[in-house]
Formats: C-alpha cells, structure tokens, sequence
C-alpha cells in the first residue's frame, strides 16, 4: 500500500542527476533502463552460449581466460561437465526471464505504453520505479551465484525437483547457487508484478479523449494482454519460488520425497511431491513463452503496417487472437509435462488445447501474410526484422505441431528437437521483434537514426546465421541426439559431432553480427543522423510529439485522437496516411464505429 | 485532481459516457469533424482499478499456495499429520473482522466528512486508530500463535502441516502489514487534510480483502491440517 493514488500528472520535471538518470519515475526513463539491462543480460547470455558451443564441438578446446570465471568449473581453461551444465543453466534463465521478458515487454512498454495512450506517465510512478530496481536487483543476485560457493545451479532455467530442492548433495552449485536461483526469481516476479498493475492501469485509466480501447495501435494491446498474463503468471512462480527456498533452508519437504537416496547419502525430507513444483513451475512457465513473443507480436504487427502503408486485414480479429493465445496458454501448461509420469489421462487433456492454440497463432500469421500480399512494403531494417519475426515464428511453429502430441513427444522431448522449436519460435522470433523495435522507435527514443546499412548487414547475418544455427537442430533431435549433454561420446552421437561444429561456427559468427549491432547502437546515440519527430510517417501517438518526447509526453496540451490507430492510403486524405490526433475527417468504410 | 480532502464533483450519471472506462469508453469517440461537445470528461482514479488488480495477483499467490497444499496432501507416501491449530487464531479471526467494521465506519464518516459536513462529524480519524490498532493486535496474536507453537516444539520443518501453517499464515501477515502501511498513510494524509476519496476506498478494500483472505485461509487450515 505505497503511493497507490498519486496520478502520474504531479510529479514535476526531474531537476538532479539521480532523479533524471538513476531513481527516475519518469516511465521513458525506466524504459531505457530495462533496455540497458537487457542489453547487458543478453550479452552475457550470448557469452555463455558461445563457450557452451565451442565445447560441444571441440570438447578439448581450452577457450583462453575461462579458468577465470570458475577454477574448479574450468580447469586447464576446459569445461567440467558440471560447469557446461551450469552455464547452460545460467544461459536460460538470463536469456527467457532478463532479457525475452524485460526487453519486448518491460522496455518498450514502459517507453510507448503511455504515450500511445495519450497518458503523461504510468499511473503509480514511484511502482514503476521500484519495477525497474526490483529487476536490477534480481539480476544481481543470479549473477552473484557465479562467485559464490562452488558456482550457479546446474538444474536447468526450469529448476526441475528434487534436484532442485535437495541442497548441495546434488551437484555443484545445488546448495546456495539454488536459493540464489530462487531468490533472484521471486524477487524479479515482484519487479514484474508491481510493472503488469502499471501496465494495466494504464491502459484501462489513463487513455486521452477519443482513445477507446479499439483504437489503441496493436502494441498496446500486445503489452496490456501480456501484462495480464504477467499479473497471474509470476504471481504463481513467486510463491513456488518461496516454497523452493524453504526447501533449502528451513528443513521444509514440499518438492522431496521420502528416503531419496543421492550419493549414497538418504536424504532427510520426506513425502514431498516432485511434480509439484513442475505443475507450479509450468502454470507459470507456459504463460511466459507468451509473455516473450505476443510483445513481439504487436510490434511486428505495428511496424510491418507503418510500412505497408495499410492496416493488417482485421485489426480487431488480431486483438482478439492475441487474447485467445494468452486465454489458452493457461491450458496448455501440462504439454511440457508429457514424460514427468503425470496421467496419460491428463496427458491427452493437455494435448488437446495445444493444438487448439495453433489456431490463434495461425490466424495470426495468416493476418501477416495477407496482408503482406501485394503491398508495396518499404524496405528498412525495421520491416525486415519483422519479415524476420514471421519467418521464425513459422519455422519454430510448424514443429510445435509434432510436439503437442505426446506419443512424438515422448521420443523427441529429450532432444534437440525440442531445442531447436523453443528457441526458433519464442527465443530468436521474440529477439527479432526486440530488433524490429529497436529499429522503428531508436529514433524516438534518442532523438537520432541508426545506421541504415548496418541494420541490413546485422539483419542478414542474423537471419541466415539463426537458420544455420536452429535448423540443424531439428535434425539431430531426430537422429537422437540428446540434449543437455556436455560431451558425445556414445557411438550413435560421435557422427554427428560435425554438425555440431557447423552449428558452433554459425553461432559464433552470428554472435559476432550481434556486436554491429551493438557498436550501431552505441555509435548511433551520439552520431546518428538527427531524427524527425515522425521519421517513418506513423499515425500512432508516439509520432504526433517531439523527438524525443519531453517530459509528461505531450507538453502541456494533451491530445485528442479522432482516427484508428491505422489509417494509411486513405482515398481523399491529403497525406498517404492519417495521423490518430488529426481532426481531418477522412470517409473510410472500415474505421471503427 | 487537486490534492485536497475534497473530491472534484462527480459528473451526474446522465453526462458519463455509457460504458467503459477513462476518457476513452467504448462509446466515447471523438469525432472526426472535431465535435468537442459529444466527448465527456470522466476518468476513474486509477487507485480504483489498479487495487482490484493487485487483488487479483495476490489471489492468484494464494490460489497457487492451496493449490500446493492440495497436491502436496495427495502425494504418495503422505506424511500427511493432522495437527491442531491454535486456539488464539479464532479470537484473531474476531480481531480482524471487528477491524473491517471499524474501518468501513471510518470510511463512512471520513466520507461524510469530506462532504464538507464537518460540523456532524468530529474527528473522523478515530475508528481509523482503532482500524489500526485492531490490525496491530491481529499481527500480534499471529506472532504469538507462532511463538505458542515453536515453545511447544513444532517448527516449520516438523512435518508438512506444520509448513504450510507457517507459510500460509506469515504470507498473509505480510500482506496484512502492507496493510497496516496503507492505513497508517491514510491516516497521515488525513490529518494534512490531503486524503483523497480513491485512496481510502482502496485502501479499504485491500482491508476488507485481507479479511477476507484471512478466513478463507482459517478455514483451509481448519479443514485441511
């Protein structure tokens, strides 16, 4: 019960350094914090997937200055089964929580959510700014787990009991790496529930004159509906995250079962239930792949329109496919669950709404697609990365449709197969919607356009270099090919060493595209070319003010909107497009009554 | 709004647009030819909405704890005790529902009050002391609820009842004080004469919600341990 009821409108502009850049409640602010935070996650993650890559090709490599990182877990530069298996874990959870959740959702929302609302700030600031810290300092907390004990878990993002839950019996960083897991989990959930009341608020409160619900742009809708999923999802991996650390520190045995029996060792806990953590831990875990790419899925969608100059077939029939995906992904949890042991009887139950959510999806890319069809679409890096976006969102998806089933999945579901959908569909699809965003709103954001060339250059490199990488792995997920395992030694693998060395070199070399990008960010910042307040001719609110917005966005006039958030070629109009705040009465038979 | 204990006049139901919310409800489109006089001001405080949502999060926290205790009774090999629960837990049960009476009590004649009858209401802060004071003597006879138990022995790890007690009841005092919080801030900017309307409403809701919550959760604990 903080400062529930102070409307965004009174806090004045920030005068001090702290204020303006630190402890800042103003939301474009907290935006580019969580993008900064993103940034850096995804680096690291990037970093830890390479040094996995490099020896799972090469097994023997001694990657230089590894043993720097952990002595024990790299000795002679050389990765430790163990530490291959922490790193892999460290890699998901930095990967799907602090940068596939923050960027697309927690960044962009925060910068373009109220000002494409017509709103000056979030509802509850000082939560906004408790979000954001809440975050930075859940992410601390994992990366502490590198230099604390015998290094991070090794249990995988997923954190599977008991595992889990029995302490350091169970491997390195098992004992206080788990509760440091844990911890930084329940205290990102916070982070995230505290920014989805912010979201929400804001979008059913805080819109300006005209702004219905129906002419809010798709991105909108994408953040309030993931907002929601937000809202129900962290606020049920919170308390199994509590549950979990009781588990390890207080003597608790919610995830143990009697007389388990690890290293010899019969361990203490008795009649705890493993699956439910796994039941907790995917009523949440469903929800987020959701979280990560319907964000995605409405800047596509925004960006893929501005530059098609035309609106998607059905505006409405999107929305309405957006919150079908969120709806169902609440049902589907279980599809994760296939071979935990869980009744065939419930195995089918949850197969059943698993394809039912292909239908939402498929509507969905097929609103692209026609869309797409015959317009005359502007090419830039923005557009492309969203082309992008629907290319991999297909191509992970279309495997998904073998892995609903759970007689498929019960022999692919250990394999890369698996690997290779996840991070196709909600891994690289959701990064490709952070880039189209990048991309579109940078210009927004800092006042200067990024470099044409290089976002051509970073798109192809990315495009081919994820295919190179993420395809292969379908392949060898047919062929057997385990996941999780650090080295192959069994006589049916070693054949397929040499994919894996293709795929290693893909992955650097598409890693090493991911810094033009880096360097196009930085170097833009300070040198781009100067932007206009509405580069890329958009109708939406963040194009009808300054570049970058001034404080409480719109100045002192607020705007009123009288338009859909998209009308372009509209016959008799003046301009090719119609911007929402324009009074200009335009005769569309399709705008919104 | 203007941070005064008095609320901007509430348009009459007639001038409010039909349905949906904020300046921008279904119906409420402006006009593409500029018709200012179609669109209506209204716009609910966003403490309104935004303390239903942060409801429905705790909820769904809550639901997934019972949840837990449903399936953690039900797996193999059950440990499962049956314990009894502290006697003092039914005398905070009154505490706490004496203490949702007050405070709406207070939320009446704080409303009165600031419906400039001040001269028929004095000193509306008075049942808000007395919420708070209840609220206080409810986290106390929790914590001496905890205290009886751990004198007797039984700790958080003494078997699986015993757990999710602990847990269970120290979620919900924590969120009890986050109430006690809300209150206490009512409470000041009552007295700076600076309270609005949204925030003692939803800061009584929140109240009457952990109320709630709280003998829903007695009775799981009731019917379950």
């Amino acid at each position: 019960m903080h400062d529930m009821s102070s409307p965004a409108a009174h806090h004045g502009a920030p005068t001090s350094f702290i204020r303006k850049h630190v402890f800042s409640l103003d939301h474009k602010v907290i935006g580019k914090q969580y993008y900064a935070l993103a940034l850096l996650a995804a680096l690291i993650g990037m970093a830890l997937s390479w040094i996995m890559r490099i020896h799972l090709g090469w097994a023997n490599f001694a990657i230089p200055g590894l043993h720097f990182l952990s002595s024990t877990g790299a000795p002679g530069n050389v990765l430790t089964p163990e530490y291959y298996l922490q790193l892999m874990t460290m890699h998901g959870t930095i990967m799907v929580f602090f940068v596939l959740t923050t960027a697309p959702f927690a960044a962009f929302g925060n910068f373009f959510l109220p000002i494409q609302t017509g709103a000056e700030d979030m509802p509850f600031p000082h939560f906004n700014m408790m979000s954001f810290w809440v975050t930075f300092v859940g992410f601390w907390v994992l990366i502490a787990s590198f230099f604390v004990g015998d290094g991070p878990t090794l249990g995988g993002w997923t954190q599977y009991a008991p595992l889990s839950a029995i302490g350091s019996v169970g491997g390195p960083g098992q004992g206080i790496g788990v509760v440091l897991w844990a911890t930084s989990i329940a205290i990102f959930c916070v982070g995230q529930l505290l920014g989805s009341l912010n979201f929400i608020t804001t979008t059913l409160d805080m819109r300006c004159r005209g702004m219905s619900l129906m002419r809010l742009p798709l991105t909108a809708w994408a953040w309030f509906i993931t907002s929601v999923m937000g809202l129900t999802a962290f606020a049920v991996l919170m308390p199994a995250c509590i549950l979990l650390i009781l588990d390890h520190v207080a003597g608790t045995s919610f995830f143990v079962a009697s007389n388990l029996v690890i290293n010899d060792q019969v361990l203490p806990h008795s009649g705890g239930s493993t699956l439910l953590w796994q039941h907790l831990f995917w009523f949440f875990g469903h929800p987020e792949v959701y979280i990560a790419i319907v964000p995605g899925m409405g800047i596509v969608s925004h960006v893929l329109i501005t530059n098609m100059r035309k609106p998607m077939l059905s505006h409405r029939v999107l929305i309405y496919s957006f919150a079908a995906l969120a709806a169902l992904s609440y049902m589907v949890y279980g599809h994760h669950m296939f071979v935990s042991g869980m009744n065939p009887i419930s195995s089918l139950a949850f197969s059943f709404p698993t394809l039912v959510i292909t239908i939402p999806s498929t509507i969905i890319v097929l609103m692209w697609l026609g869309s797409l069809y015959g317009s005359k679409l502007r090419i830039n890096s923005a557009s492309l990365f969203s082309l992008g976006f629907v290319s991999m969102f297909i191509s992970g998806g279309v495997s998904g449709f073998f892995l609903a089933q759970p007689s498929i999945d019960i022999m692919l579901h250990a394999t890369y197969f698996v690997v290779g959908h996840f991070h196709l569909v909600m891994g690289v699809a959701a990064m490709f919607g952070i880039f189209a965003g990048t991309y579109f709103w940078f210009p927004k954001m800092t006042g200067r356009m990024m470099n044409e060339t290089l976002g051509k250059v970073h798109f192809w490199l990315s495009f081919v270099g994820a295919y190179c990488i993420f395809m292969p792995f379908h392949y060898l997920g047919i062929a057997g090919n385990v996941r999780r395992y650090q080295a192959f030694t069994d006589d049916y693998l070693i054949p397929l060493i040499p994919v894996h060395k293709f795929i290693t070199i893909a992955a650097l070399v598409t890693g090493f595209a991911q810094l033009i990008f880096v360097y196009n960010l930085i170097y833009s910042r300070f040198k781009g070319a100067p932007a206009t307040d509405n580069p890329w001719e958009g109708t939406s609110l963040e194009w009808s003010t300054a570049t970058p917005p001034p404080h409480k966005n719109f100045g002192d006039k607020m705007p009123v909107v009288y338009h859909d958030p998209y009308q372009y070629s509209i016959e008799g109009a003046s301009t090719d497009y119609v911007m929402q705040t324009s009074p200009e009465k335009v005769i569309n038979p399709k705008e919104e009554k | 709004m203007a941070t005064t204990v008095h609320e901007p006049p509430k348009s009459p139901a007639d001038c409010l647009p039909s349905q949906g919310s904020g300046n921008g409800g279904w119906r409420n489109l402006v006009p593409a030819d500029g018709e200012m006089w179609r669109v209506k001001d209204y716009s609910p405080p966003p403490a309104s909405t935004g303390i239903w949502v942060g409801l429905a999060s705790i909820t769904m926290t809550f639901a997934a704890f019972t949840s837990a205790l449903v399936v953690r009774q039900g797996s193999p090999n059950a440990d499962w005790r049956h314990i009894t629960l502290p006697p003092v837990l039914y005398l905070n049960t009154f505490v706490i529902i004496a203490s949702s009476i007050t405070l709406e009590i207070a939320r009446r004649r704080v409303a009165t009050f600031m419906g400039g009858l001040k001269d028929r209401v004095e000193k509306p802060a008075r049942w808000l002391y007395a919420t708070l004071l209840l609220g206080v003597l409810f986290v106390a006879g929790q914590t001496y609820a905890w205290l009886q138990l751990k004198a007797q022995g039984f700790g958080i790890a003494t078997n699986v009842s015993y757990s999710f007690f602990y847990v269970l009841t120290v979620a919900h005092a924590l969120h009890l004080m986050g109430g006690l919080g809300g209150l206490t801030r009512v409470i000041m900017k009552l007295s700076k004469s600076v309270l609005r309307r949204s925030t003692l409403d939803a800061t009584s809701r929140y109240w009457h919600f952990m109320g709630v919550l709280w003998v829903y959760l007695l009775f799981l604990l009731w019917m379950k341990l």
